[in-house]
């Protein structure tokens, strides 16, 4: 019953506030010995593995560690490649924790800004007349519920697909937003959210959902 | 429950075909940039939900609704994407219903068929018509017309 990520985006399709909320960690540690059955390669300044899925090991999976020792982009701490050590048989039998990469800020605005077209398009694709965009995106692992306001800004939360009630969640968002965001003199509309009592509101509000189940609105 | 419309496109983005029970807004472009559009809209959806997931995704994207209407998805291992948007009211997914259009109706009367060549637009009208026979025999299909 737990709401993963928080997204708020603006009129632009900019990406103003993020927060994460009990992401699950998918790591894996597991200890082999040479030949290494994986086969793993440097991807977007991280070692993805590309082949060799196994034991909770999947394709798309990154070195998180190695021995303990976490990974830095493709080195590890004390400035060794990682891709050297796993090649050489005398460091073995080896530990290593893979996981699933997590999301950079970067990414989060290319995504944000992904689902603000696909928003629109898939209003565009109607079969009925004034439908408005997409409002919930489900898959097996999650839930995407969409609100967008009379005023274009998009508050999206990554749920379980089990949570019940995101839509009052999303509107109480809207309310945080409305009292800690807009009313704040210091701060510009469509500009990323820095606001301190904002955080703490939602931050709260998501507590709150979690210990009642989203009732309380 | 309404039916509005079935898409079918193959792995490469080609819309194998297209039907149409109800549909009451046409698309505003010409059908084939209509179809490109929505096999567009489908890969990039299938490629945010990859990377946005918080854990590992077994089946991916299933559906996603908006105010007026339920768009359902199914993809094989072959890569054929099959798609039906229905009204709002439809609970859960159809993902079963496109299986069994596939299984039932594709893979017996397309694949099977040695006329056909897979990577055309099906013009089969025995496929047209059991394609037909089963979305109205669906629970979920309304004899309701604009």
């Amino acid at each position: 019953m737990t709401l993963f990520a928080v997204y708020v985006v603006n009129r632009a399709g900019g990406l103003i506030y993020q927060y994460d909320n009990n992401l699950p960690r998918t790591d894996v540690e597991k200890t082999f010995s040479y030949p290494l059955e994986l086969v793993l390669k440097p991807q977007d300044n991280k070692i993805g593995v590309v082949f060799g899925q196994r034991d909770g090991i999947k394709v798309g999976h990154v070195v998180q560690a190695v021995n303990g020792v976490p990974v830095n982009g493709t080195l590890l701490e004390d400035g060794q490649e990682v891709l050297d050590i796993v090649s050489n048989e005398a460091n073995y039998p080896i530990a290593i924790k893979f996981g699933r990469p997590k999301l950079r800020t970067n990414e989060k605005i290319m995504l944000a800004s992904m689902f603000h077209s696909l928003f629109v398009i898939g209003s565009q694709l109607s079969p009925e007349p004034q439908s408005s965009g997409i409002e919930v995106l489900e898959t097996d692992a999650f839930k995407l519920h969409c609100f967008q306001t009379l005023t274009g800004i998009k508050f999206m939360v990554l749920a379980d697909p089990k949570a019940p009630a995101v839509d009052a969640f999303l509107k109480k968002v809207h309310e945080i937003y409305a009292d800690f965001a807009l009313k704040n003199p210091f701060y510009s509309i469509d500009m990323p959210i820095r606001c301190e009592l904002f955080d703490t509101n939602i931050q709260a509000c998501l507590e709150q959902a979690e210990k009642t189940g989203i009732t309380n609105v | 429950m309404v039916v509005y419309n079935f898409y079918l496109f193959d792995r490469v983005g080609t819309c194998l075909y297209y039907a149409e029970w109800c549909r009451r807004k046409k698309a505003g472009m010409a059908n084939v940039e209509e179809y490109k559009l929505m096999y567009g809209m489908l890969f990039s959806i299938k490629s945010f939900i990859t990377r946005i997931s918080p854990v590992d995704l077994k089946d991916g994207f299933l559906c996603y609704s908006t105010s007026k209407y339920k768009l359902h998805f199914y993809e094989t291992a072959s890569g054929l994407k099959f798609v039906l948007n229905t009204d709002s009211g439809v609970p859960g997914n159809l993902r079963d219903t496109l299986h069994q259009i596939y299984s039932q109706i594709y893979v017996e009367h397309i694949v099977k068929n040695p006329m056909c060549s897979l990577g055309d637009p099906i013009s089969s009208e025995l496929f047209k018509s059991k394609l037909d026979e089963f979305v109205r025999a669906l629970p979920v299909f309304s004899a309701k017309t604009s």
